[in-house]
């Protein structure tokens, strides 16, 4: 009989591959050219479900971790790790299609305005808890004091949501709200129709990406044991 | 349209590279079990 996590992954998968073309197939034939920006605004879909998936990430990083502060498990250390990682490469993703966005849109691939510095910090907190998480030391120890990291990024993600709205930029759109002198709702029905359907795509790539992340993961850790065990037979 | 293509091109490039290290990660896992179980079954 199958693994139940198998199947679980089979499904993933299964839902994943069709769903990634059908996300490809609204975005370049379904939803329409938008009239200023032209064929450039459809970089916007992938672009908005990366940074959700990001946010998200941080979201269970920062779970983890304060349960992680309360009691260190390695089932949470690992899960929170590969949450963390899986949140850099979106975040990544994010930063370098918004400069592309610049440059077709303000003709400027970087501008210190809040939403990107806000992320680019995020971005930065993430890889300092990563190699946090490499350091030499007790586990325990690394443990919470990696926590303390995840949980001070995870505090930094409603700042880069609201960023836009409490510091009043010009630049950056706010689509889904009220902003400061600024209107959010500015996405046609069609085009939101894909942003959804790429926003629930990439929640599933992440979904899975999670889960062969924690397997690998768990596997190192056998491995470990298992290396382990086999030294204190050789010393004995 | 080129701004286009090179953002779906960064895209697919760090999605795949992400997805490579962990198919190698698990690669590399696999052969250090290979070698754990091969040297438990020689005892």
């Amino acid at each position: 009989m199958k693994q139940p996590s198998a199947f679980v992954d089979r499904m993933l998968y299964i839902l994943l591959v069709p769903a990634m073309f059908v996300s490809l197939y609204l975005i370049f034939i379904w939803s329409p050219i938008e009239k200023q920006m032209g064929a450039s605004q459809k970089i916007f879909y992938f672009h908005v479900s990366t940074a959700w998936v990001a946010f998200l990430a941080f979201f269970v990083v920062g779970y983890y971790c304060v349960l992680m502060l309360k009691r260190p498990t390695e089932d949470r250390f690992i899960k929170a790790g590969i949450s963390a990682e899986i949140g850099v490469v979106f975040t990544t993703i994010t930063l370098l299609t918004g400069m592309i966005w610049g440059k077709s849109a303000w003709n400027t691939w970087w501008t210190w305005e809040p939403r990107l510095v806000t992320v680019l910090i995020l971005l930065f907190i993430y890889i300092a808890y990563l190699f946090v998480r490499k350091m030499e030391g007790t586990w325990e120890k690394i443990a919470k004091l990696s926590a303390v990291f995840g949980i001070i990024g995870c505090i930094n993600v409603p700042i880069v949501f609201m960023a836009i709205r409490w510091w009043n930029t010009k630049l950056h759109p706010v689509v889904f709200g009220e902003g400061k002198n600024q209107s959010g709702g500015g996405v046609e029905p069609d085009m939101l129709v894909t942003l959804l359907f790429c926003i629930g795509t990439i929640t599933l790539l992440y979904l899975f990406m999670m889960r062969k992340g924690i397997e690998i993961e768990k596997m190192r850790l056998t491995v470990r044991k298992a290396k382990s065990r086999v030294i204190e037979k050789l010393a004995s | 349209m080129g701004y286009l293509f090179m953002a779906y091109t960064i895209i697919w490039a760090l999605l795949a590279g992400y997805i490579f290290v962990l198919g190698k990660r698990q690669k590399d896992l696999k052969k250090e079990l290979k070698v754990l179980e091969d040297w438990k079954s020689e005892q």
